[in-house]
């Protein structure tokens, strides 16, 4: 799967997601490894699933935790070339939750299809 | 084969540091190389040298002192993941005007790149924790 071009190696990476965005820090922090591993030039893929799709939602309003609302930042990912978000249908469906909750366009995927997604790739980091 | 390992929780509370050292052990007993060990979001826990375990326990810290020293392993913290939980080297300690440093031997603290890096170099990188 790995392409070799000259003396550069790029790799399939996909981030998956799977916690909500505020009761503990993988969400945030996750973000931050996306953000850095933009500037390696690979080939970069994100997930979402069970309480992860939470991140994507809108109207997050984080002003009486006292945290930093980032999922802004989601929307600032296409400047970085990661383009390919997908979201997992089931986790969608039983939050109540459709594509046009989400800050982002996604590409909502089954489970099966998300576990090749989940095949078809070099590194999978998960948060 | 050649390994990346991070580690996502903190020594003690989440048996993930115990894992990952275990398997480490176990994949260089069978003659695989480990490229890089990253510790990232409480993961960074690991390297502090002031942990006091009871003398009955195992000590987690002291236990991947003596790995690195033994293979020569990269041990790698987070640098933003150890700034917010208060983790510090020598230098980091001066430039944040702080009045002591904790990082235990064989630890170094550096960039996410160099996770990225060990995703890339590695045949595989294993998650513990999370």
């Amino acid at each position: 799967m790995a392409q070799e071009t000259q003396d550069r190696v790029s790799k399939k990476f996909l981030y998956v997601n799977r916690k909500a965005p505020y009761g503990t820090i993988y969400a945030l922090e996750s973000l931050e490894v996306v953000l850095i591993g933009a500037a390696f030039e690979q080939d970069v893929s994100l997930a979402f699933v069970d309480d992860g799709v939470y991140q994507l939602t809108k109207g997050q309003d984080t002003k009486g935790l006292e945290m930093k609302n980032f999922s802004p930042t989601f929307r600032a990912l296409e400047d970085y070339d990661v383009t390919k978000l997908y979201v997992e249908a089931e986790a969608l469906q039983a939050r109540g939750l459709t594509e046009a909750d989400l800050v982002v366009p996604v590409e909502v995927v089954s489970a099966q299809r998300m576990a090749e997604i989940m095949d078809g790739q070099d590194v999978i980091l998960s948060f | 084969m050649k390994f990346s390992i991070l580690v996502n929780e903190g020594p003690y509370t989440h048996e993930a540091a115990d894992t990952a050292y275990q398997f480490i052990k176990a994949a260089l007993a069978k003659g695989h190389e480990i490229y890089r060990v990253f510790f990232y979001h409480d993961g960074v826990n690991n390297g502090t040298r002031l942990t006091v375990p009871p003398q009955d326990d195992r000590n987690i810290v002291k236990r991947w002192s003596d790995l690195a020293a033994q293979h020569k392993l990269d041990l790698v913290v987070c640098i933003a993941a150890a700034q917010r939980r208060g983790l510090m080297d020598a230098a980091e300690a001066k430039r944040n005007g702080k009045d002591a440093d904790n990082i235990a031997p064989g630890f170094r603290i550096s960039g996410l790149g160099q996770l990225i890096e060990a995703g890339i170099q590695a045949d595989r990188l294993v998650v513990f924790g999370g």
